[in-house]
């Protein structure tokens, strides 16, 4: 093995000078909330960089529901994780409805559907979330889980109708043909030929709806009030309610809710990054 | 409908005859998008616009103290917050297009923020800058003795530290699509400047930069359409304050609404509009080419 070169380790030594800082960057504010959790109550606010008695005592009161905040604990991880699966399934079968419908079937209409889809897609949820509130209460949905999951299906279902029709006009045009001079209806088509080769972006929508949905704030916090109906990002953000908040508590239960959504998204990262950033800025 | 349909003596044919079932089927599988499109976007957008059909709406914004502080603040996150976003974006691309096994680590690594959820990591930092309790304060007091600042309590400082949240938050998913526009320019190119003798700012400047501006402008204005809707890096860090004076306009409308002011809440988004339709516009022409 031959020495570096004197240019080489200074060439190495100017891409460290940039990577230790992004790692700490990006590793603060996540580290914080880690040590946090676990960290007994008077270790927590000493400031120490690693705690002198590392516990997992937090997580113990958490699952088991040990403390005010935390009484419905279990209640908000289950209604977190329905809404969320829902509104994966949901937007995947109307998005996959509907770009099957543009992109194979060219429905008459189907560029002016898809340019008012990208439309909302672009209008910022925030500012979609005041009349969509009002319209709600208007269908008496508050408080229900369905207004939730109805209002995610319609955030998420522009990106993913768009990501799933870019993906179906690649698909030729002769395999529909083949499959008609065969005799395949068109549910046929749909069931045998086009779900399975749009396998890859399907998962990749999926799993950006389910995301989407999980991590909802502002949204879940509108629509949705009594404890037992909560998702767990409303409950997190509840604790800010009292002066005296258990810090320790909240970070171990902020911990424990960003962990599915991480596993899954490096689960998932082959799908999201070939299916989604591709399509999220074409130049 | 019903009755033509059934109806034997009618002379026009019924409508299933005279589409295909292929047709049929079109409008059936584009029919449940369609009704969730005209139940929570039609409709709530055309009664929010018409709630903020009336002038004295406007009157009273304008007449808002938090309205202007809001508007000045929304303009300081987009163009200062989200250019220096985009600007340490370009430059990361460019490192993370290095290849080395550990800074395909790093780059693992890298992309945490944007994998997980905000609302845990936003908190973890409120807590962070905490004046008392805060871990910031605390290494501060033990370095120098002096209590550290109130950081959420001065508005500037405040502002910053929500972009600051932000950036956090985002950077990681736009470094990563510079990175593949990097890495879609022919490494030809580079070698032939090698040869030439180019300096690191002349390949930049020459070889780069034009084939990557197209991509960088499209990022920047889709990130300052998206960063109008950013509710959570404001409203979980200073949830507006102090004095209401680091609201932003997404933020701003959801006060409204809390305070059952639903017509000022429309009417300030109304206000966002000139600023946000021709953004909209511009990246509708670009996506569906």
């Amino acid at each position: 093995m031959k020495l570096p070169t004197l240019r080489e380790v200074g060439t190495e030594a100017k891409l460290l000078l940039i990577g230790i800082p992004v790692f700490i960057w990006t590793m603060i504010p996540i580290y914080h909330m880690f040590v946090f959790a676990i960290s007994p109550k008077e270790d927590a606010f000493t400031g120490k960089l690693w705690p002198d008695h590392p516990t997992l005592h937090n997580f113990s009161i958490v699952f088991h529901q040990q403390h005010y905040f935390l009484r419905d604990f279990w209640i908000q991880f289950w209604n977190s994780t329905v809404i969320a699966l829902a509104v994966g399934a949901l937007t995947l079968f109307v998005a996959t409805a509907a770009a099957f419908s543009i992109s194979r079937l060219r429905v008459p209409g189907g560029r002016a559907v898809m340019n008012m889809a990208l439309f909302t897609y672009f209008i910022p949820a925030a500012f979609l979330a005041v009349p969509m509130y009002r319209t709600m209460g208007t269908y008496g949905l508050l408080n229900n889980h369905w207004s939730l999951i109805l209002a995610m299906v319609t955030i998420a279902a522009p990106y993913a109708i768009w990501v799933l029709k870019q993906a179906s006009d690649k698909l030729p045009v002769e395999l529909d043909e083949a499959a008609t001079m065969d005799g395949a209806t068109t549910l046929q088509l749909f069931r045998l030929v086009y779900v399975p080769l749009m396998m890859p972006s399907l998962v990749a929508v999926g799993t950006y709806a389910i995301l989407l949905a999980w991590n909802e704030y502002l949204y879940a916090f509108l629509l949705l009030s009594k404890d037992t109906d909560i998702t767990l990002p409303v409950a997190l953000g509840n604790f800010l309610a009292a002066d005296d908040s258990p810090w320790e508590l909240l970070m171990t239960t902020g911990f424990i809710y960003a962990l599915p959504p991480a596993a899954v998204y490096y689960a998932f990262k082959r799908y999201m990054v070939g299916g989604l950033t591709a399509g999220a800025v074409k130049s | 409908m019903a009755i033509t349909l059934s109806a034997s003596d009618t002379p026009s044919p019924p409508l299933s005859a005279r589409l295909s079932p292929p047709q049929v089927w079109a409008i059936a599988l584009l029919a449940p998008y369609l009704l969730v499109f005209l139940a929570f976007v039609v409709y709530p957008v055309g009664y929010g616009l018409w709630l903020a059909r009336q002038p004295s709406s406007y009157v009273a914004l304008y007449n808002d103290p938090i309205f202007a502080r809001a508007a000045v603040n929304t303009l300081i996150f987009l163009v200062i917050g989200i250019n220096i976003k985009m600007l340490i974006a370009l430059f990361l691309s460019g490192f993370f297009a290095q290849q080395r096994p550990w800074i395909r680590w790093l780059s693992v690594i890298f992309i945490l923020p944007w994998a997980v959820p905000s609302i845990p990591t936003i908190l973890s930092v409120r807590f962070m800058l905490n004046p008392e309790w805060g871990v910031v304060n605390q290494l501060i007091f033990k370095f120098t003795g002096d209590d550290g600042p109130n950081w959420l309590n001065d508005p500037a400082v405040a502002l910053a530290m929500a972009i600051g949240v932000h950036i956090w938050k985002s950077l990681p998913f736009w470094t990563l699509i510079l990175l593949t526009g990097r890495l879609a320019i022919s490494h030809d190119l580079y070698e032939a400047s090698d040869v030439d003798g180019a300096n690191w700012w002349q390949k930049f400047r020459y070889i780069t930069w034009p084939s990557m501006q197209t991509l960088y402008i499209t990022c920047t204005l889709l990130s300052m359409i998206w960063t109008l809707g950013d509710f959570n890096s404001v409203y979980l860090l200073t949830g507006g304050g102090p004095a209401d004076l680091t609201h932003v306009l997404s933020t701003l409308g959801i006060r409204y609404l809390r305070l059952d002011q639903l017509s000022l809440a429309m009417a300030s988004i109304v206000c966002a509009m000139p600023f946000v339709l021709p953004l909209v516009y511009f990246m509708m022409k670009r996506l569906s080419r």
